[in-house]
């Protein structure tokens, strides 16, 4: 088909659909260039498979949803309506198989009582089996687009402005104020999310000119405005900023700089929403098969593409605006079968059609691609036409979506039947048709609801609005959630106000009375790409490097993702398995020496005259008592009295500490410690850094780890929790000695920017006493064995100090944080899960595993670390056990279904190595 | 996404800032056991507005107090506090 002014030779451009070839002309949409070339049937309905064609020519469009693009760009549920045809341009349609015309799940159709509201609800309820039948059925037959599977070569851009003024929607109002505001001085941005300004012009060009467009434009941008078509703005969000998501290319098509949409945040001074109006569709039984359209849309394809999308029209309204789309279809050489207008006489009168008034169309005859017959209802009485096209108008739906996102209220408009936007809590204001709608007649009844749809991409009809109803439904919260109306991806444009008046119906109350359901962002459906932006694939999380990264990568090692940080999870040489190298690394350590990079620590220093004081209201250990140059362990609460990190205080000075606490909890500690100084106690004299990237540290342990220390800093190594100042390669370090792994250790904290030549001179001296690096891998072995805690397994925010047997080195003074909550006679209650050490009896015990009496009962702990006895061999674990003090010597099962793995253990201190810790004592 | 006006560095948007917990909800060093539980588990959750601890993490990491309308998120107040604030 085609219209005045189209001239076939002007479609210069070639696309497909469903793998035939068509060509478009330029500024076509899919859906106008596939109605010139006489495409009616576009998609398949979403539950019943009815065949659908194009209803709209806006971002409203249920119908027309397509699939555009291939491979990596392929864009499912476009709607065909909101797609510019670019050369090559690949659609197919959705939801059919084997083919469009031809698609055996029409059936559904058939048998649609099968699926009426509240399918899903009805079906969980009923007997499981019944499920398991219709599931299968459901998931092959339900849904529209299928994902893209390939990653999107694409990029997504992202970009902040600011602006005095931003108005959405370039048709006459919004360009009038965004011009006026230009030259009045103000820093103007003007979206739209059409190709072309103008909006409403350009459906109905006397009104205002493609001249008058142009003159407006030219003065916005003269005056230093900024003017983004293809844009939505698709979220208005608090203190007035709105994000616009821009399309550089259309769905599908290879972006000409690489960048296919471009996502804003502005923050404006004012918004003006100059969004417009969405013409209702009306009920009536088979409205939904193509050659039904909605009158405004009919108008568009006509007057801006050209397209004449019906011979012989009935036009069905309830309001004028329908007989322009009369007068323009008879301009164009259309027969207007009839005009049904709900309205009582003299309604339509001198428009110089012959108008039945009272009247309203009934219901729609056609074939598959195509619409055959109208029936209608007049003054009572049964018509029937032949027509190829309804045109229909049920009155305007104010888009008001951002204002109510904007947390605004409505009013009700009783003349126009529509909800148009009033006050306002952020400075925006709607102008325009949006605030202006139309007035129209009240809705008709209609004869058959089961065929009437409501909602047509989710394929609700007025039957199941009534079924709902019948059920008990009568909040529109309910309906919404039983019916699936509006929950489709056009967040009910069309089927909000339908059926929002048919439950005012149901229940005998004004629309008002019913409300609305909330309106949430986006406007229309935004890309995932988009989202993510430049943090999409591997600039997708922030990276951490190690100070001796390189140093490290230079050996090749396996790393580990630790948090933000990437560590060394074990150096193997020679073709060792992670296993095998760490196993190695281990032995080295306990038989010898090994070193590594423990760099990733919390480390804060805590220095001023009150520094030992905020010490002790931070950690839940003594301080103060604590000599110039001695260290020693710790551990924080929160205020709920619970374990939730430990370390070591090192006290390097008069007044200065270093506090070293674990990897991952660090940000939290970091967080916490700034809260503790800064809002609890100000007025202490203490300053409190956060020094995790200013040092690097590296442990040296194992029996020789003193020879080798001796040897890097020419002085008599410190004991066992002491700490010296020291140089090693010609760098100052602090050397402190603690032990992680079970032997005697150092670790020396040097500034990271100097750290690799103090790596390389204790790799020198570690090598030449027979040791190795080591890793993360053979590190938790060593500590297991040892029974040391690791933040994140056995302290798991779960435990109390009573629970982890730290209660003793708890401050008696009292004075910490969580020291009121720990007070609480149920943390230190004694059937609470404590820490326990296992040993294998039979079998090898599976790393967080239950723990069980026996096969089936009930859980009464987990494994939280399990390894083996590095120098033996042997399964060994630390785990959390209900009453697990008082229950060393018991067997029982550590069981893990879902793996279908299991030990039997018994339960031992949590000290399976050197309990008595000589090994790292002088 | 609120604009937050920092006392130190102005208007600035909330992502370069962290939400502490309101004021209410503070567990006072020398706090009772019975006045810390409350603190922590029954708070006060106005419908109107509130005042939060924030602090401008990503910016001058300055602590403050904003006070906050729950419903509307209208600011109507923001002061420092920590060693800056006191007199």
């Amino acid at each position: 088909m085609t219209g005045p002014g189209r001239d076939s030779s002007d479609a210069t451009i070639g696309f497909r659909f469903d793998d035939k070839p068509y060509r478009a002309r330029p500024g076509d949409t899919l859906a106008a260039a596939l109605l010139a070339n006489g495409v009616g049937l576009v998609g398949r309905s979403f539950k019943y498979h009815r065949p659908r064609g194009i209803m709209t020519a806006g971002v409203e469009e249920p119908n027309a949803l397509v699939t555009v693009g291939e491979g990596g760009r392929r864009e499912p549920n476009t709607r065909a309506t909101d797609v510019f045809v670019y050369e090559g341009l690949v659609a197919t349609s959705q939801n059919r198989w084997p083919s469009l015309s031809f698609d055996v799940g029409a059936v559904f159709g058939m048998a649609s009582p099968l699926l009426s509201a509240g399918f899903y609800y009805k079906t969980f309820f009923g007997p499981a089996k019944r499920w398991m039948i219709y599931e299968a059925l459901i998931r092959k037959a339900a849904g529209l687009g299928t994902a893209p599977t390939q990653a999107d070569p694409d990029r997504f851009s992202q970009r902040a402005a600011f602006c005095d003024l931003l108005v959405v929607g370039a048709g006459p109002a919004g360009l009038s104020a965004a011009a006026d505001a230009a030259e009045a001085g103000k820093r103007v941005i003007l979206v739209e999310q059409d190709s072309i300004l103008g909006a409403s012009l350009r459906r109905d060009p006397q009104a205002l000119d493609a001249a008058w467009i142009d003159t407006t434009a030219a003065r916005i941008t003269a005056a230093g405005g900024r003017i983004l078509t293809r844009t939505t703005a698709s979220g208005y969000w608090e203190h007035d900023l709105v994000t616009l998501t821009q399309r550089l290319a259309e769905p599908g098509q290879i972006p000409v700089n690489g960048t296919a949409q471009r996502l804003w945040h502005v923050r404006a001074g004012q918004v003006i929403l100059a969004t417009g109006s969405i013409e209702r569709p009306l009920a009536f039984d088979h409205n939904d098969r193509p050659g039904v359209m909605l009158s405004q849309a009919v108008r568009t394809y006509l007057q801006r593409f050209g397209v004449l999308p019906g011979k012989r029209v009935v036009i069905a309204t309830n309001n004028d605006d329908a007989y322009q789309t009369a007068a323009a279809l008879k301009a164009a050489g259309a027969q207007i079968v009839a005009i049904l207008d709900a309205r009582p006489a003299p309604a339509g009168t001198g428009s110089g059609f012959a108008v039945h008034n009272n009247a309203v169309p009934l219901a729609t005859k056609g074939a598959r691609h195509c619409l055959k017959q109208v029936t209608g209802l007049v003054d009572g009485q049964t018509r029937r036409w032949d027509a190829d096209l309804i045109a229909v108008s049920g009155g305007f739906t104010p888009v008001v979506h951002l204002h109510m996102q904007a947390g605004g209220a409505l009013d009700w408009d009783a003349a126009a039947q529509a909800f148009v936007p009033t006050a306002s809590r952020q400075n925006v204001t709607t102008i325009g048709g949006a605030a202006n709608p139309a007035p129209i007649a009240a809705s008709a009844p209609v004869s058959h609801p089961k065929k009437s749809f409501v909602d047509f991409q989710n394929d609700v009809t007025l039957a199941d609005i009534d079924l709902a109803w019948a059920e008990g439904y009568r909040s529109v919260e309910h309906l919404k959630r039983y019916t699936t109306l509006g929950m489709a991806t056009d967040q009910g444009k069309l089927s909000n106000m339908a059926a929002l008046s048919r439950l005012a119906e149901k229940q005998g109350v004004a629309i008002p009375e019913i409300g609305l359901t909330t309106f949430r962002p986006p406007y229309t459906p935004v890309t995932m790409g988009l989202l993510a932006g430049a943090g999409a694939r591997d600039a997708g999380a922030h990276i951490r490097r190690l100070a001796l990264y390189d140093v490290h990568a230079a050996r090749g090692p396996i790393w580990q993702p630790l948090g933000l940080w990437v560590r060394p999870r074990a150096y193997p040489t020679g073709g060792e398995t992670l296993a095998q190298a760490a196993l190695r690394e281990a032995r080295a350590v306990r038989t010898n020496v090994g070193m590594t990079d423990v760099s990733t620590l919390a480390k804060f220093e805590v220095s001023g005259p009150d520094a030992a004081a905020f010490l002790e209201i931070i950690c839940a250990t003594t301080i103060g008592k604590l000599a110039v140059g001695r260290g020693r362990y710790t551990f924080m609460l929160r205020e709920d009295g619970f374990v939730f990190d430990d370390g070591t205080v090192w006290r390097i000075g008069d007044n200065r500490y270093l506090l070293t606490s674990s990897t991952g909890g660090a940000d939290r500690m970091a967080a916490h410690i700034s809260y503790v100084r800064h809002y609890l106690c100000p007025h202490l004299r203490v300053s409190a850094v956060n020094v995790q990237e200013h040092h690097a540290a590296i442990a040296v342990a194992g029996p020789q780890a003193k020879t080798v220390l001796a040897a890097l800093i020419g002085v008599e190594p410190p004991r066992h929790m002491s700490t010296i100042a020291a140089m090693i390669a010609d760098v100052p370090v602090i050397v402190a000695a603690a032990s992680y792994s079970g032997e005697r250790a150092f670790e020396i904290y040097v500034e990271a920017t100097r750290a690799p030549p103090v790596w390389a001179a204790c790799d020198q001296h570690v090598t030449a006493h027979g040791g190795c690096p080591y890793g993360m891998e053979a590190m938790e072995f060593l500590r297991i064995e040892k029974g040391h805690l690791v933040v994140g397994g056995e302290i798991d925010g779960r435990l109390s100090p009573h629970d982890l047997g730290l209660d003793r080195m708890l401050n008696k003074a009292g004075g910490y944080v969580g020291v009121q909550g720990l007070a609480r006679p149920a943390l230190a209650a004694p059937g609470r899960r404590q820490l326990v050490g296992l040993e294998a009896v039979e079998g090898s015990i599976p790393e967080g595993s239950m723990l069980v009496t026996h096969d089936g009962a009930p859980v009464q702990g987990h494994v939280t670390a399990a390894a083996f006895r590095i120098m033996t061999g042997g399964s060994i674990a630390l785990g959390q056990l209900a009453g697990g003090f008082a229950r060393h010597g018991e067997d029982l099962v550590a069981t893990s279904p879902t793996r279908g793995q299991r030990a039997r253990v018994r339960v031992v201190a949590p000290h399976f190595y050197d309990p008595a810790g000589d090994r790292y004592r002088d | 996404m609120l604009l937050i006006p920092c006392p130190f560095c102005g208007a600035r948007a909330q992502t370069e800032f962290v939400f502490e917990r309101s004021v209410d909800s503070v567990v006072a060093l020398d706090a009772t056991p019975e006045a810390a539980m409350a603190a922590l588990f029954t708070r006060t959750n106005p419908r109107g507005p509130d005042d939060e601890i924030w602090r401008h993490t990503y910016g001058c990491r300055a602590w403050m107090i904003v006070t906050r309308h729950r419903v509307t998120h209208v600011i109507s107040a923001v002061r420092p506090v920590g060693p800056v604030a006191l007199p």
